[in-house]
Formats: C-alpha cells, structure tokens, sequence
C-alpha cells in the first residue's frame, strides 16, 4: 500500500531505534557471554587493560570453558533460586489476575463514587518499587511496631517476623499489592467493551449469574488476560528492588536475578555471575518465545 | 491543461495482477468516470495516476510528459477521497489552505483564494469550525475546497458520494458537474454507481477485474454496449438478457431488450407472461413479468401508470430497432 | 423491575466497593497520615489513626538531611530526558511500521518487545564495565541513556498502535496536497497523534520514575534519584517511621499526582492499545 519512495524513506526512520536496540542487544550481551567463559575477580587483581581489548576477547582474563556455568548451576543457590523465581511470579499472577476479574466486575456495577474508587484502586500502580517495599516492610510487617503486628494482637496471636518467617508469602502480597492495579484496570477496561446485549441476550436465555460469567464475561476477557500476563511477566522477572530492600535475598526470596546480582556486584565473581546471567537469559527466552506467540497473533487480529 | 495517458500499465501485488496491461488516454478538460463492479481493480487505477501506488510496469504521462516515477505531490493533482480524509486538527479554512501552505503561496493569495472557494462552496459561515462539527455533506465540500484552491491540472475523486445519504447525493453530484463546467478542468471519478457514471460522464470507462470492457461517451455506452457485461452494467433497471430460441430466430446467442424498450399490452402482443411484482413509482411503472418461457424475469418499464395487478396476464412486444444482439462470446453482433 | 430494588443494589455495590477500595489505598493514605506524626506517635500503641499532633517537622528534617530537591531534580531529568530522548527516536519508527508496513514489520516489533525481556541482570556487569569506561557511570547522562533504551521497546509499540489508529487516506491526501514526508510527519501526523504521544510519555515518565534498578546499580551520589533516595533508609535507624513517611511522601506525591491527572489515557497506555 506504499510506494517506493515513501518505503526507503521508512526504512531511514526505523534505522534509529532499530539500531540503538540492537547494539543495546548485543553489546552486552556479548560480553556476559565473553566474560562466562573467564575467571574475572576483580577484587582478586583481575583487570581489564585497555579500553577496547574486548574486541580481542579480554587476554589478560583466563579462560575456563564451561566452569562457571557448571559451578552455577551446581551451587546450592541455584535450584532455590529457580523455584522461588517461578513462584513469585506465578503467585503474584495468580493473585492479580483472579483479584483483578473480580474487583473489575465489582466496578463495573452500578455505584455512587465509581470514579473515586478507581482513583483510590489506581494509586498503587504509581508508588515506586523502593517506598512500597519500604513502607510494607516497616509500617505493616514489623513484628513490634507494624499495623500486621497490631492486627494480630488484637486477635490475640502472637505476631511473628513477616518477611523472615513467611518472607516468601509476604514479599507476594508487597509485589501484588503493586500490580493488581494494573490487572483491574486493564480487565475493567476490557469488560467496559463487553456487549450489553450480549448478557441481556443470555439472560433471556435463561441462563444465571455464574453461566453467564463462565461463558460470556470470561472468554471475552481472553485476550485481556493474556496481555495483562504478558506484561507483568516482563516486569515480574525483574523483580529487583522490593528483595533488595525488605529481605535482601535472605529467607527463601532469593530469586534467580538477585542470585546473579549478588554473584556479580557483591561478591564480584564477574565470571560466575556472568555465566548465570546466560541461563537467565536462557530463562527469560523461554517465557518469552512462549508470549511472543500470542502477542503475534494478536497482532494479525 | 490534463492529458493523462496511460501506457500498457500493469500493477500486481504480489503474485495477483489486478491490473493487467491497460492502455488509455484521458483528454484535456474531460470528465472522465471509471465505472465496474467493487473489486474491479477502478480505485487501484486512480491511485497509479494520484501516484500513491507505484506501477509494476508501464507509463504514465501527464500532459505528455513521463510522471511515472513523480512523487503524487508533484503530478499536480488533487484528490477527493471517499472518507474525505480532511485534518480533523485543522479548521475548515486550514485544511483549505493546506495544499498552499505546502507550495509556499502567499499569505494574501492564500486568503483571496480561500474565500472564494468558500464562497462557491458554501462554506463561509463553516471557516473556523473543525471537520468534526460539520455534517457529511459539508465534509465533502470542504474535500472539494481544499482540491480546487491548488488549482491542479486534473482533479480525482475517489468515490467521494457513498458516504452521502441519497437526496445529498443528487445534489453533490448536480455541483460536482457544474464545478467541472466551471473550471473546464479534467476529473476522473470512481464510482460503483452507474447513475453517477451516466449523469456525469463525458467518457466512461467500465472496467471489470482490471480489463476495461468499454470506453465511450455514456449514450454510446447505452445504444451499443460492446458486450453482455457492459449491457447488463449500464442502464436501471437492467438489460433483459435473454438467451435460446427466441435468441436464435434473430440469429444471436443472447439477446438483451431493455425495460423501457418493450411495449405492454393486456390484449397481444409477441411474448406472453404473468405479473408478478409491479412497482409503481408514479412517473414510471416497473412490471416484472414471470412465466413468459424466455428468462426467469422479464422486467418492463412504463412511463407513467398502468393497472397491472400481481397474477395478470399481459402482452410484451419488443422493439425490434433497440434490440441488442451477441454471439456465444458474449460479444456484440453489430 | 421496582426502581427500590436497583437502588438497594446500588448501594450494596457502593458499599463494597468504597471498603475495597480504601483497603487498597490503605498503605498510601496511613504514610501519608505517618508522616505527619511525632516519631513516638507513629509507633503507638494501639495505632493512632487521625487523633495525633499533626506536625511538619518530619518533612523539614528530611529535606535538611538529605537534600531531597537535589534528588528529586535528578529524577525529573533522568524520567523526563529519557522519555523525550525515546520519543525523538521512536515516532519516526512507528509511523513507518504503522504506515509502511513491510515484510518484516511484525518481526521487527515482536524482536522489539523481547529485547524489554532480556533480564537486566544478565548485562549488568558489562553496562557497569561500559559506563565506568566511558566515565558516565552515576551521572544523569548515563541513567537518560540507559532509561530511554530500556523503555523504547514499549515506547514504539504504544506509538504503534496509536498510529495504525490513524486514517492512511488522510496521510494520503496530505501527500496528494504536496506535502513532503517532513511536512506529513509535522502538520498532520504528529498533531493528530497527540493524545497517543501523550499518553506515551506519561506512562514512560512513570515507569522511568519508578525504575529500581538502574537507578539503584549505576549511581551513588550525583546522579542518584528518589528511588534511590529511599533506599537509603532501608537500613533501620532508631526511631523512623514518621521520617520514612516523610520522604516516602515525597518520593510519590508528584507521580501520584501526574497519574490520577491523566487516568484516561493512561488505560489504554498500559495495554498498548490493546485493550480499548
């Protein structure tokens, strides 16, 4: 639908971006793969020489094949860290997607105030990650002085340490807190788009509340599902800060990325943390390829 | 100036060639309408003159000079599209002045001009409204305002009618033809609607999956259709078209009678048959006549009004001059 | 249907809903309460919820202790610039997927979203290797360009689908009126994408805000933003709270403020055009 003029000058437009991903792309990730396969202890005197002696492939550094992913891999961290990588995120999906259906169907009702109540559901989507980790972690999981600590006295249990004895627990409930905003915005939005006749329709049918929620409202949800999963995964796997600053990787919520950014930064085992990068990145693709499927088809629709 | 000329251009996309090598010259100060059925490839040709469309092989010239490879900005054309595509963040006077802001006209020319395409137009009290407000009458002249005001060599229309309801309709089409009085210019329209075709027309081309089937003048079209396809497009209601012996006694394959060229009678005639439906439109009475042997349906036109009732038997006599006669291939027998 | 019975059903939903709703707020609204208190109030015992001393103080020691304007104005450089910065680049690349769509066009944009997959700890090392070498590591500088690339990918999609929502024939009578790409991108393009782009930038400029961990990783004193201002008081220190609330407060107040502003667009912002 184009002519050839306008399609070269496309071509020029989309070289920008398309340029700066792909170096953004490859760049680094070339060097974690250049750096997986070397000792690289910084703290140990291991150096880089000059600025562009990756282009040589770094000769100061030794290579070592395959020893940091086999070290990675068989490390106790590693197996814990897969698990809770894959339960924080199916958690944290879970609770938004089935809380998210159910507040937006609530906020598709008739009410007094709908726009106050989405304002006040809306809110926690624009708190950043540190200050909600933060004020969940002092103000309501403190076992002392936190609102939880209250709550359970007052039902006269005794109040534990929330983000070390239920850690795991608690840092989904941070984290779902912070996304089901998004989920019900985006499912309220999709039900909003749903056929008033439709449901009149199948009403006259005969059929009841739950039928038509089982057979109507939710497969017209479909596709909003589907995005609302595709996109907190992306986010979800990057978890970072919420660990960084409640538990610090301690207690069981080590999750895979945080286990690679203590390899790399704390204890500055470039090599092995590099080479836990790549199963990371192995990871990611996986999910990815997965969703990249139906955000394609998506697309033809 | 607008001569348009069209040299064994082709387009495809992809594997599908829609238009096949097609030759066709358009004239100077021409009306000129591009008539078929929808998929007929007609709005395909008009945007490889507007340029909006490379063609896959062949020439366009455009008062003799080779614009096959011109940017569309550069043809000196302009267009009216069928969803009008005015700048809905512009008022009325700045999507007019557009197309002159583009060429770098002065301020002064740019006013001048404007207000008097707006005042051919109607459109003066419009001037500082956004598209948005205006009704889909006034869209259309707002489309044919910013068109004018550039004063290009040819204008194209791009079935710019169908999103008009019907009594807006004949009264665009009455100003569109007495715009191209006016300005004397050539303009070449698409359109599906051969009502359009033959009440505007200087010369139709009718076009049916690319080919063109016939090129004339609309009465030329109408007295010697150069084929069944062009007989059975051009005229309302339809050419009867009927085909078998009574063919044969007149030594065609097919032969077509038009509606109003067949005589009614209750009493004798050639053909006989049964009223089925008959619509009375008041000046003239459509008659479709069943059981006559020939064809499924006869259809009849009668000026003013007759008694025929559902179930009547009448008489059918065709005018033997305006019968139209074809071989098995469709093609007129002259 | 007895118009009583609506409205009884109507005020059963309003009930509901109000009481979730302020359940969720909740943690919002009892920090911004917090920080308003005496530190001895913030920690009493029951909690106090509005019968307290209502004070400024907290706010007046954060600023004068750790200079809160310095890092807000970091994080209003490294969230604005890189959203400007990604919006230069990627409204050209949009309209041409948009609107000269190719062979490859689907592949480009899905190849696009999955560069946003690549774990950001996977490059961790070699982006902290790179900006030490070029001598940008915590400078806004650094954070403009990492945050800009790692937002392009959504910020090209969303402009995406807002530019397939635009009319090609009115893009195609622009070219008709004569006007080059340049004037079709300036005169009608870009003003009838507004709205899209403005909703672009919006829900960029948050999720830059918001980033942690870049911003977290890559600076420590110049450049450091709100993120990481907060941060800084994740290691407990006597009696706090009031002072955390404080400069949480701080720390989301603008964003809060931006978001219920623009509530509307952002919908469709979120979904990339895809829910509508």
């Amino acid at each position: 639908m184009a002519t050839q003029h306008s399609r070269s000058a496309a071509r020029l437009m989309m070289a920008p971006a398309v340029f700066l991903l792909l170096v953004w792309m490859l760049v680094p990730l070339s060097l974690t793969l250049i750096f997986s396969f070397k000792k690289f202890l910084p703290l140990r005197g291991d150096q880089i020489e000059s600025g562009w002696d990756w282009v040589t492939f770094f000769p100061s550094l030794d290579w070592v094949g395959f020893a940091n992913y086999g070290r990675f891999v068989s490390s106790s961290a590693f197996w814990p860290a897969v698990s809770t990588t894959l339960i924080l995120v199916g958690g944290v999906l879970i609770v938004t997607v089935v809380f998210g259906i159910l507040l937006a169907i609530l906020l598709n009702q008739p009410m007094w105030g709908q726009g106050f109540v989405r304002i006040l559901v809306i809110a926690p989507f624009f708190v950043m990650p540190t200050v909600s980790a933060l004020v969940w972690k002092n103000m309501f999981m403190d076992p002392n002085n936190g609102l939880f600590s209250h709550l359970w006295r007052f039902f006269g249990a005794e109040p534990i340490s929330f983000l070390s004895e239920a850690a795991m627990p608690s840092i989904i409930l941070i984290v779902s807190w912070q996304w089901l905003p998004f989920a019900t915005l985006i499912l309220l939005t999709a039900i909003q788009s749903l056929d008033g006749e439709q449901l009149e329709a199948a009403e006259m049918d005969g059929a009841p509340v739950l039928k038509r929620f089982w057979y109507i409202i939710l497969p017209h949800l479909g596709r909003a599902i589907t995005i609302v999963i595709l996109i907190q995964t992306i986010f979800l796997l990057a978890i970072f800060a919420e660990i960084f600053v409640t538990t610090g990787g301690a207690f069981g919520t080590r999750t895979l990325s945080y286990l690679i950014f203590q390899r790399v930064l704390e204890s500055q085992n470039v090599g092995l943390g590099s080479a836990g990068g790549v199963y990371a990145i192995i990871l990611a693709n996986i999910v990815a390829i997965f969703l990249m499927r139906i955000v394609g088809k998506n697309l033809d629709a | 100036m607008g001569q348009i000329q069209l040299n064994q251009v082709t387009k495809s996309f992809g594997d599908v060639q829609v238009i096949p090598p097609l030759d066709l010259t358009i004239e100077d100060g021409e009306f000129c309408v591009f008539v078929g059925p929808s998929g007929c490839g007609k709005s395909t040709l008009l945007r490889l003159i507007a340029g909006l469309e490379d063609v896959s092989s062949g020439h366009i010239a455009i008062n003799g000079k080779d614009a096959t490879m011109t940017p569309p900005a550069k043809r000196g054309l302009a267009m009216v599209f069928q969803s009008y595509a005015l700048y809905p963040h512009m008022t009325v006077r700045k999507n007019i002045a557009f197309p002159m802001k583009m060429a770098g006209m002065s301020e002064d020319e740019q006013k001048r001009r404007i207000d008097a395409a707006a005042t051919a137009l109607n459109l003066t009290d419009y001037l500082d409204r956004k598209p948005g407000q205006l009704s889909g009458g006034q869209r259309q002249r707002v489309a044919i305002g910013r068109s004018i005001v550039r004063e290009p060599d040819a204008f194209l229309f791009d079935e710019p009618l169908s999103n008009l309801d019907a009594a807006l309709r004949v009264g665009m089409r009455l100003e569109i033809s007495e715009l191209h009085e006016r300005l004397q210019t050539t303009m070449i329209y698409v359109t599906h609607d051969q009502v359009e075709a033959m009440t505007m027309a200087d010369k139709i081309v009718v076009l049916r999956s690319g080919y063109i089937e016939q090129v004339g003048s609309p009465l030329d079209l109408y007295h010697a259709p150069r084929n069944k396809f062009v007989a059975g497009f051009i005229g309302s209601p339809k050419m009867n078209l009927i085909e078998g012996p009574e063919a044969a006694k007149h030594e065609a394959h097919t032969i077509g009678i038009r509606p109003e060229h067949i005589d009614v009678s209750k009493t004798e005639g050639t053909w006989k048959g049964v009223v089925g439906v008959a619509e009375h439109l008041g000046s003239d009475t459509f008659i479709h006549v069943h059981d006559t042997g020939l064809a499924d349906m006869i259809t009849v036109r009668i000026i003013g009004d007759i008694e025929a009732k559902h179930g009547d038997t009448v008489y059918l006599t065709p005018q033997l001059d305006q019968m139209h006669r074809f071989d098995d291939k469709g093609l007129r027998i002259a | 249907m007895a118009r009583s019975v609506t409205t009884q059903r109507k005020a059963i939903n309003t009930a509901i809903a109000w009481a979730i709703g302020l359940l969720i707020f909740f943690p919002i609204l009892w920090t911004i309460l917090t920080s308003f208190k005496t530190e001895g109030q913030a920690i009493a015992s029951p909690p106090i919820f509005l019968n307290f001393d209502w004070t400024l103080e907290n706010y007046a020691i954060v600023q004068e202790r750790s200079n809160y304007m310095r890092f807000l104005w970091n994080s209003v450089i490294i969230a604005g610039g890189s959203t400007l910065l990604g919006i230069v680049i990627a409204v050209p690349a949009a309209w041409s997927m948009a609107f000269v769509p190719g062979k490859w066009t689907k592949d480009i944009l899905l190849w696009m979203l999955s560069t946003k997959m690549l774990p950001a700890v996977g490059v961790l090392y070699p982006i902290y290797l790179l900006f030490v070498r070029m001598g940008i590591l915590d400078s806004r500088v650094g954070l403009v360009i990492i945050m800009m690339l790692i937002n392009l990918p959504i910020i090209v999609w969303m402009l995406y689908t807002y530019f397939k929502e635009i009319p090609s024939e009115i893009l195609e009578a622009a070219r008709m009126d004569g006007a080059t790409l340049k004037d079709e991108i300036i005169h009608v393009l870009t003003p009838m994408a507004i709205p899209g782009i403005a909703s672009t930038v919006l829900l960029n400029f948050i999720l830059a805000w918001n980033e942690a961990f870049w911003t977290l990783n890559l600076t420590s004193v110049n450049a450091a933003p709100l993120t990481a201002f907060i941060a800084s008081y994740s290691s407990p220190e006597g009696l706090f709270y009031a002072k955390l609330s404080a400069a949480s407060t701080m720390a989301i107040a603008p964003i809060l403020i931006l978001g219920w502003f623009s509530q509307k667009q952002l919908v469709s912002g979120l979904t990339f055009g895809a829910v509508k």
